[in-house]
């Protein structure tokens, strides 16, 4: 059993109620040579699925690792903030198959589902991961499932049995085996450093893929997730690359006069919509990557910029000041005139797009509160998720369930993310420096 | 009016210039200890005019404008303040004057709102600072604007005092 991993799951019921003491909830610490992540569960919510992670039987000829696949599986429910794991202590048996659970005694420790499972192969040849879900009322089996795992992929696996667990409950693709890319800054004055970094869903096992004395800024991925894009000041000006995560080779993008910011890739991966400047202002413009093409799609004197894509591929939604204040709004990929989107509030920007292309949640700004509002495009209702006072880069998780954003607690740069309802609330903080424009990667297969 | 008013008016009047004349000995004083300083006499013949925005001396003299180097804006706004116009002028004279000089107009914005809109903003800023100086007759190739945004605050803190430090072009001589 890890012992870094604290559960608490007498509070979890509680935390909606109480949210100053939600940070006992859940406390993950994760060091290595670049960061420590810290991941807290601020508000969670009443009524969370409770649910038996049993520990995997090791069946494997090597020595288990040090934190098991139950574990890292349990931590990713939890963290959802929709269901509410059996803490260790209370695992009274460790039944390996479907054949081996007595229902009535997990019934009676009030447990809705469980999961149990076995773990085969070697260190050196990889493992063979098998698990099952069942309905604990009903004894269904819900799921079974068998995962060939590379050696060193199990938390990875364990990722997936969660998504697997997560999708057959909740009804929607899980997200926990996914990535998530964030800049930071350390240091002061000339000794500053800026890093992109890549780490899993949860905050572990972050790798700084570009250091650099100069900004970096705005990382978005490919939708392989392979790839990220991302703008350097390396050169003295901004320039947008892409970089390869795999493999570490990068390309540069563009570096025209003035400003090259705010990439975004679109849907199928073959083109990039960025924010140049080299008309004399901020347009958007659309770059076929292999090219030395970039159309430009916006003409106008205003401030156009950070494009996204909706994920049909059809429009672009980007921030403009041509209204006199920077505002949201969408242009057919084709071209054509501009539709203004938000409407509430004096400030909104940084649009991120769900993946249904139902909801945008952008940086909206009032005198000197800048929070995370979520706008559904199909009733243009708004609800304001997020309570700082420095709130930007809102970042759609890839199965729309939570949204990643920045946030700024004591002067420092933090992580948050938060259910699309708003209700699910969670903090992941660098130990040291600023961390800032999280992107959440795509779902990878 | 009585003669005691008269006196008393006249008495007023001369405290008056007195108290001019005395700031204006103050101001006299402080001056010459400047070229007190100085090392040699000559100095004060030659000495710089701050007033010329042509004199490349002026670029280190702090009684110059040409000293001043940073330029200050309003929240998401990009216009000159009018306090600010005048270094402006005095630069863009100096540039258009010496047709070896040439600046970086580096814009920059504060932490609030999104990161690649204040790109644009600091890049705006630049741009309007940059359109005075045309308009003053200094030539594109010059001058170039670079925005970093909220990338390269001065200062790190949360408040008003320091948002309006960080909201600013800054003047940089790539040549003199």
């Amino acid at each position: 059993m890890n012992k870094q991993l604290i559960y608490k799951r007498s509070k979890i019921s509680h935390l909606l109620a109480s949210f100053s003491l939600g940070v006992m909830g859940l406390l993950f610490l994760v060091q290595n040579s670049y960061a420590k992540l810290e991941i807290e569960i601020l508000e969670g919510v009443s009524g969370a699925i409770p649910i038996a992670i049993v520990p995997l039987k090791w069946e494997a000829t090597t020595p288990p690792p040090l934190t098991l696949p139950n574990t890292v599986v349990a931590a990713d429910l939890y963290r959802s903030g929709l269901f509410n794991p059996l803490p260790a202590e209370d695992i009274i048996a460790t039944p390996a198959s479907g054949d081996e659970i007595r229902f009535a005694a997990w019934q009676a420790l009030k447990n809705d589902y469980i999961v149990v499972g076995k773990i085969s192969g070697d260190v050196v040849d990889g493992y063979e991961v098998s698990f099952e879900l069942f309905d604990i009322h009903t004894q269904q089996r819900l799921l079974a499932r068998v995962l060939p795992v590379k050696p060193g992929d199990l938390r990875y696996a364990a990722h997936r049995i969660a998504d697997a667990v997560y999708e057959r409950i909740i009804g929607v693709p899980g997200a926990f085996a996914t990535r998530i890319a964030y800049i930071t800054a350390t240091g002061t004055g000339n000794n500053i450093e800026f890093q992109l970094m890549v780490a899993d869903a949860d905050g572990f096992s972050p790798q700084a893929i570009a250091t650099s004395p100069e900004p970096l800024m705005s990382p978005a991925w490919s939708p392989d997730g392979n790839q990220v894009a991302y703008v350097s000041f390396e050169k003295g000006n901004s320039a947008i690359y892409i970089q390869n995560i795999l493999t570490g080779s990068r390309q540069l993008i563009s570096s025209f006069k003035g400003i090259n910011g705010a990439p975004s890739f679109s849907p199928d991966g073959r083109r990039l919509a960025v924010s140049l400047s080299k008309s004399g202002n901020s347009e958007i413009y659309l770059h076929t990557l292999g090219s030395s093409d970039f159309t430009r799609l916006t003409n106008h004197w205003s401030i156009d910029t950070e494009p996204v894509w909706d994920s049909n591929g059809r429009y672009i939604y980007f921030t403009s000041d041509r209204a006199g204040r920077p505002q949201i709004y969408r242009i057919k990929v084709t071209g054509g005139s501009p539709e203004r989107i938000s409407w509430e509030g004096e400030y909104n920007a940084r649009a991120s797009i769900s993946p249904r292309n139902n909801k945008i949640a952008m940086v909206q700004g009032s005198k000197n509160r800048y929070r995370i509002a979520i706008q559904d495009l199909e009733n243009n209702r708004l609800i304001v998720v997020s309570n700082g006072i420095l709130d930007e880069s809102p970042s759609f998780a890839p199965n729309g369930s939570m949204i990643l954003y920045a946030s700024k607690e004591n002067g420092k740069g933090v992580l948050s993310a938060v259910s699309v309802d708003g209700r699910v609330k969670q903090r992941l903080i660098l130990s040291e420096g600023d961390v800032r424009e999280p992107a959440w990667s795509p779902i990878i297969q | 009016m009585n003669s005691i008013t008269k006196l008393l008016l006249a008495l007023m009047l001369v405290m008056g210039l007195t108290a001019c004349k005395k700031d204006e000995i103050k101001d006299d004083t402080d001056s010459a200890v400047i070229v007190d300083d100085s090392t040699t006499q000559d100095v004060t013949t030659n000495a710089i005019d701050p007033r010329n925005h042509t004199d490349a001396r002026n670029l280190d003299n702090p009684e110059s404008l040409l000293s001043k180097r940073v330029i200050y804006f309003d929240y998401d706004q990009s216009t000159v303040r009018a306090e600010f116009r005048p270094v402006v002028e005095a630069h863009a004279a100096f540039v258009a004057a010496n047709s070896s000089a040439s600046v970086t107009l580096e814009g920059h914005a504060d932490e609030r709102g999104s990161r690649e809109y204040n790109l644009a903003l600091g890049e705006r800023r630049g741009n309007s600072v940059s359109g005075l100086f045309s308009a003053q007759g200094v030539r594109g190739s010059q001058m170039s604007v670079v925005s970093y945004g909220e990338e390269r605050p001065i200062c790190r803190e949360t408040s008003d005092s320091c948002w309006g430090s960080n909201r600013r072009v800054e003047i940089v001589y790539t040549a003199r």
